[in-house]
């Protein structure tokens, strides 16, 4: 079930997507987002779809992979989808028993659907094409502004770029420790709720100890590394735009223009 | 014929881009009453083989059986093997929980459905047998020194009375005193109960000294599966793997080259002492 969550897994291939700034990939990423909630109709959708077509087939990753995030929120999907076609009030498509379903709320079934699905898609694209850490490297560095009113910005970077890495290593670690238990006769899996709750002991105890090991010692070597903050810290690969990221600028202002003139914004 | 493994094959992260062949084509068998040493380089395959002999991971494809039963038909009880296939995981005093060490050691056989009376009977046994003070049974785990919490993670498998006894790299992050503890009561339990024993270890030194049958991993297949004299003769392509025979080895051999006849197929510093002591003799009576 964890591994079904595709956000925040990267897909390690060779492409230009991959190779573009973070910067351009966030700030892209939100506008893409944004677009989606503003486009009035479904030509609009058209454009979207053609614009994220394009994106995932540059990105060399396979479809598949994108779909897995959806998998994660199809049923919330589905009951948004459901609510809005049958609950929306309006003029009468047709009707079953009880159930009406008004052209209005088709109208914005379908949307919530296009919006739900692409948010998820649009954002997998993201994170499946960047590493964890060149994401939140491109964060701090859209953030910086804030620094001026007192934003730890850097601080708040580090603590994401973190807990990141530390859930697949708790991940493995759980998986070890579940291991562990089973061999020594723990059932995980039968009995009733209350017995599956207590079942858990054996699991979390040793996870949390764990964790807690795992913080100190990161802890103590950050400070034998003499680490104290963002305060005058340099970076060994600075984000310096290239080319291209002018060049995915441009498509995506591109792809702005289209989106505004066709789907009304 | 305890353990029986037939074309066993392995894939970690099976469909997704991290898709890597862990164990390849593994044909074994394990005899009752063996004391075995798995020996490989990091990343060789080994832990992954013994998680497969209690049933923990599925092979991708082959067949292993248990006393003539293949352990994944339907049906089969697997909880009921991991009791009778005892692992051992590598620093296992991680999984320790309980709020003192008696309750620790007694989740294991609990978790088999005995009566309380025979749990707690287990439970001490099993302490006792790894060589536990007796002042410690009743205090936090987390208060033990390493090597403790480590026999205390042991004697929390012993109390399920397994036939086999698998220990993942027991003696990893020990100290050179705790290490020839933990081997000497390994060894000792061996003679006590004639139970089946596989040791798992990165290091040949540790190993060569116990066992009588090593087999040697690499990238996922058996390299070698022999008696430790024998495998040892093949220092050379041990060596490319990453690994080494015992000092003793090189020592008579370095011996032999020089022009004495000793058995150069030593593996312990007794047998090699022997050896020379044997050949002193027959030289001293020549003259």
């Amino acid at each position: 079930m964890i591994r079904d969550i595709t956000l925040g897994q990267y897909y390690p291939v060779d492409s230009l997507l991959h190779k573009l700034d973070p910067r351009v990939k966030l700030s892209g990423t939100l506008l893409f987002l944004i677009s989606l909630f503003l486009i009035k109709n479904i030509w609009g959708y058209g454009i979207a779809t053609l614009f994220l077509a394009y994106v995932i087939q540059s990105s060399k990753v396979p479809f598949k992979y994108m779909i897995r995030g959806l998998r994660a929120v199809l049923l919330l999907l589905l009951v948004t989808v459901l609510f809005n076609l049958f609950l929306t009030q309006g003029e009468t498509l047709f009707q079953i028993w009880r159930l009406r379903i008004t052209k209005e709320g088709l109208r914005i079934a379908v949307f919530m659907a296009f919006r739900l699905t692409y948010l998820i898609i649009g954002s997998s694209v993201m994170t499946l094409t960047t590493t964890p850490n060149h994401l939140t490297d491109g964060m701090e560095s859209l953030l910086s502004p804030l620094k001026r009113i007192h934003v730890p910005v850097h601080e708040i970077a580090m603590m994401m770029s973190i807990a990141l890495r530390f859930i697949p290593i708790l991940m493995e670690e759980t998986d070890k420790i579940m291991k562990a238990q089973m061999a020594r006769g723990a059932d995980f899996e039968s009995g009733n709720m209350i017995k599956k709750v207590k079942s858990l002991v054996p699991l979390l105890v040793p996870l949390f100890i764990s964790a807690f090991r795992r913080a100190n010692d990161l802890a103590m070597a950050m400070e034998a590394r003499c680490y104290q903050g963002g305060e005058g810290r340099t970076k060994m690969k600075p984000l310096i735009y290239q080319k291209r990221d002018y060049g995915a600028y441009g498509c995506l202002l591109v792809y702005l223009l289209i989106v505004a003139a066709v789907g009304k914004l | 014929m305890l353990i029986q493994l037939e074309n066993v094959n392995y894939l970690y992260g099976e469909g997704t881009a991290y898709e890597t062949t862990a164990l390849k084509n593994i044909n074994l068998t394990i005899e009752k009453g063996q004391l075995i040493g798995i020996i490989g380089h990091t990343g060789s395959g080994k832990s992954t083989l013994v998680q497969h002999l209690n049933g923990l991971l599925k092979p991708t494809s082959g067949i292993i059986y248990y006393k003539g039963q293949d352990i994944y038909e339907k049906g089969y009880d697997r909880k009921e093997l991991r009791g009778k296939v005892g692992l051992v995981f590598q620093y296992p005093e991680h999984q320790l929980f309980e709020v003192d060490v008696f309750k620790d050691v007694c989740f294991g056989p609990r978790n088999f459905g005995l009566s309380e009376q025979e749990v707690e009977l287990r439970a001490y046994e099993a302490l006792k047998k790894v060589g536990l003070e007796d002042e410690c049974f009743y205090q936090s785990p987390f208060d033990l020194s390493g090597g403790q919490k480590r026999r205390v993670a042991i004697a929390g498998i012993l109390a399920m009375k397994p036939e086999v006894l698998i220990l993942d790299e027991p003696t990893a992050g020990l100290d050179p005193k705790g290490r020839d503890e933990i081997f000497s009561q390994i060894k000792k339990l061996r003679e006590d109960t004639g139970m089946t024993v596989i040791l798992v270890s990165h290091s040949m030194e540790d190993v060569a000294k116990y066992v009588e049958r090593i087999i040697v991993m690499d990238h996922g297949s058996i390299l070698f599966d022999n008696e430790p004299k024998e495998v040892f003769t093949h220092w050379e392509k041990l060596e490319n793997i990453g690994l080494a025979a015992p000092y003793v080895t090189y020592i008579m051999r370095k011996l032999h080259e020089k022009g004495l006849p000793i058995d150069i197929r030593a593996t312990t510093i007794e047998e090699a002492v022997d050896s020379i002591w044997d050949w002193y003799e027959r030289s001293k009576e020549k003259r």
